[in-house]
């Protein structure tokens, strides 16, 4: 796994708000590497910070601690203008509310080529990608003349899709791309997510709370709680091993459409007062290939015996 | 078990700019006392157009133009009103015939209650959790001052809200999203209401909180015999709280049976591709199933079975004639023509005999919780 090309390279990545007594960490220690052509998922509750390492990521929001490294070479703080633009080609989002984020005034044509615009590429240039990015998301050329209240929730999520197409990028940061969609679309929007990502060699971030929708999707999966880190591995071994307890608890919540077994479910709740982290302070520990948990030295040990015993 | 709720051949029409819009083209449902029933659906198929005929808040534009509903829940004590009479059942009211928002007073709130889908919107952000349930309970119980105040503590307490003498002085602004669902969930209560109907409860939330909300939900329905209907579009959730569930389509029932007959042996090619398009079912790197094409237009009169055009086994008989009820056991039902005894033998989709195994504890997704086994 080691050998493959790393794309985006996050090191202890903090990302504060406000000042003083107000200062609050949203994302306190996050370091992860995401490897060409691969989807990394980032699952945690609402809070938790997942949306805020995306948006520092694509440079919404400045780091306060830590780098960012695309391809090697640093992408936070001061960047000269022409850097900026080739990271906007190279780095694009789509979001998570389809009706929200088009342009309600806007005709497609426009919604999707805005990107493109101000970079001195001539018209029909212009005009030729826009109609290939739409034919990629399985949408007609033609659409292009219309308003974005003249599509469904499905096919609006197609065109938020193309819009971040059309820059040719080679890493997309999808959060919660799928949430606001109903289910026989999810299902639509999936395929056609894993379909691009063949076509086109991406790297996806998928940003979800979701873990049914993770499992099905993602390569690798990252868990992240209140700012934290706490378990990143392997979709397969995350599931078959979870070792951290919020980890375990997010697992324990997911619905599952088997009527029997829900019946006798039980839920884990997860109470951070379980650590005691005062005196042992944990770290970021490689259990087995590729498998990290945030754990004290007694946790470690712990989740080292679990590892064995099964 | 009673019925409590009885819908019989229920049409709503839209007026919408000199056209009619049929979004519900005959409904036949029971809802037994004390059940859980989930109405299953995408958007647009009628699922939350038929809850609100039952609380009266049917859009401005939207009329019953044929039909009944009959609620059996209030016994005798509506008599004298034009939509009463008694069947088999007992007393009844026809809450399709109600016209004016005072006869549903009577019925919204005190017997019949809903919960909204979004409880960021749906509190008051300028009152005091506290003061909005001892609303409730001036207006449909009649209590006042100290009385009011215990038996909000009593109601937060209920919903699992902790340190209830401090939540009571509380804005909504600082609750988390699933503590204001429990407040809201907490009003609902506090009406006392026979019929609880949730509006897509959980979609606004998140997984944990998810869960944490439904288990609730089902300790308040075993604590007062509520009845509850629920509304969603994720059949996931669904087999946690529903003893039976209804599945929509296109403004009419397609199916409807217990949910293990739902799950373990549908019979409509809709809920065949509803239960398929579960990422749950899904493998990582195969495509998931996909249903293609768009709900029919209901402008235009629909033919034959709704579903026939994107469903790719369609029948000829289809796309020409309304398939009827099919009985398969006396608690399923489903309007598919593969269930006449000319069809043709179609089996389901192999996803859903994978329904079974799902979380099973030999299924690596349970993995982790057998690890706790083993540490305790």
């Amino acid at each position: 796994m080691q050998t493959r090309e790393t794309i985006l390279s996050v090191k202890g990545l903090q990302v504060a708000f406000g000042h003083g007594r107000n200062r609050f960490y949203a994302v306190k220690n996050a370091s992860f590497d995401i490897f060409k052509g691969e989807t990394f998922g980032i699952v945690g509750e609402s809070g938790s910070g997942k949306t805020t390492i995306g948006r520092a990521i694509i440079r919404v929001y400045p780091a306060t601690a830590g780098s960012i490294l695309f391809h090697g070479e640093e992408i936070t703080g001061r960047l000269p203008k022409s850097r900026r633009r080739d990271l906007t080609n190279q780095i694009q989002m789509i979001f998570q509310d389809p009706m929200a984020s088009l342009n309600e005034r806007a005709k497609i044509d426009y919604i999707v080529s805005e990107g493109l615009l101000g970079r001195g590429i001539p018209r029909e240039e212009v005009r030729e990608r826009v109609d290939q990015a739409l034919r990629d998301v399985g949408l007609l050329p033609e659409f292009a003349s219309r308003f974005p209240h003249e599509f469904s929730g499905g096919q609006r999520q197609r065109i938020g899709i193309a819009r971040a197409l059309v820059m040719n990028p080679e890493f997309i940061i999808a959060d919660e791309p799928i949430s606001a969609l109903d289910v026989s679309i999810r299902a639509q929007v999936l395929n056609l997510m894993s379909h691009l990502q063949r076509e086109h060699g991406l790297t996806y971030l998928f940003i979800s709370h979701d873990l049914s929708v993770m499992r099905f999707i993602c390569d690798r999966i990252a868990v992240i709680h209140k700012g934290d880190i706490v378990e990143m591995a392997d979709t397969e071994s995350l599931f078959a091993h979870p070792l951290h307890p919020y980890t375990r608890a997010l697992l324990s919540a997911i619905p599952q459409p088997n009527p029997e077994m829900e019946k006798h479910k039980r839920l884990e709740i997860y109470d951070p007062s379980c650590h005691h982290y005062e005196i042992d302070v944990p770290g970021w520990n490689e259990v087995e290939n590729g498998h990290w948990l945030r754990a004290n030295k007694q946790e470690l040990e712990k989740a080292l015996e679990m590892l064995q015993r099964s | 078990m009673a019925h409590i709720l009885s819908v019989r051949n229920l049409h709503v029409q839209f007026t919408l700019r000199g056209r009619k819009l049929h979004a519900l083209r005959g409904i036949d449902l029971d809802v037994e006392d004390g059940e859980s029933l989930a109405i299953v659906g995408e958007s647009g198929s009628g699922k939350s157009v038929l809850n609100k005929n039952f609380i009266g808040l049917l859009d401005q534009n939207g009329s019953v133009t044929d039909g009944e509903i009959r609620y059996y829940g209030m016994g005798d004590k509506l008599r004298h009103y034009p939509g009463a009479g008694v069947d088999e059942n007992g007393s009844y009211i026809d809450l399709a015939q109600f016209k004016k928002n005072e006869d549903w007073l009577r019925i919204r709130g005190s017997e019949i209650c809903m919960i909204p889908q979004d409880p960021m919107t749906s509190l008051n952000p300028l009152k005091t959790i506290g003061w909005q349930i001892a609303e409730a309970l001036m207006l449909h119980r009649g209590m006042k001052g100290k009385m009011a105040y215990e038996e909000t503590i009593r109601i937060l307490e209920d919903v699992r809200i902790d340190n209830p003498k401090r939540r009571y002085k509380q804005y909504p602004h600082e609750l988390s999203g699933g503590m204001r669902q429990r407040v809201v969930i907490a009003i609902a209560m506090a009406c006392n209401p026979r019929i609880l109907i949730c509006d897509e409860p959980t979609t606004a939330l998140d997984v944990t909180i998810q869960a944490q909300v439904l288990h609730l939900l089902r300790e308040l329905k075993e604590k007062y015999n509520l009845t509850i209907i629920f509304i969603t579009h994720d059949l996931g959730v669904v087999a946690n709280v529903a003893d039976r569930v209804a599945v929509m389509y296109a403004g009419d029932i397609i199916e409807i049976g217990l949910v293990n007959e739902i799950f373990y042996d549908p019979r409509h090619p809709y809920t065949w591709a509803l239960l398929s398009s579960l990422p749950q079912l899904g493998h990582r790197g195969e495509e998931l199933y996909a249903i293609q094409g768009t709900p029919p237009n209901l402008f235009k009169e629909v033919r034959g079975d709704a579903f026939a055009a994107r469903n790719p086994n369609a029948l000829v008989i289809d796309s020409l004639q309304q398939p009827p009820y099919f009985d398969i056991t006396p608690t399923h039902r489903a309007k598919t023509w593969l269930l006449d005894e000319r069809a043709p033998k179609m089996e389901a989709p192999k996803q859903i005999g994978k329904i079974r195994s799902l979380g099973h504890p030999s299924a690596p997704a349970d993995a982790g919780k057998e690890a706790e086994h083993a540490d305790a």
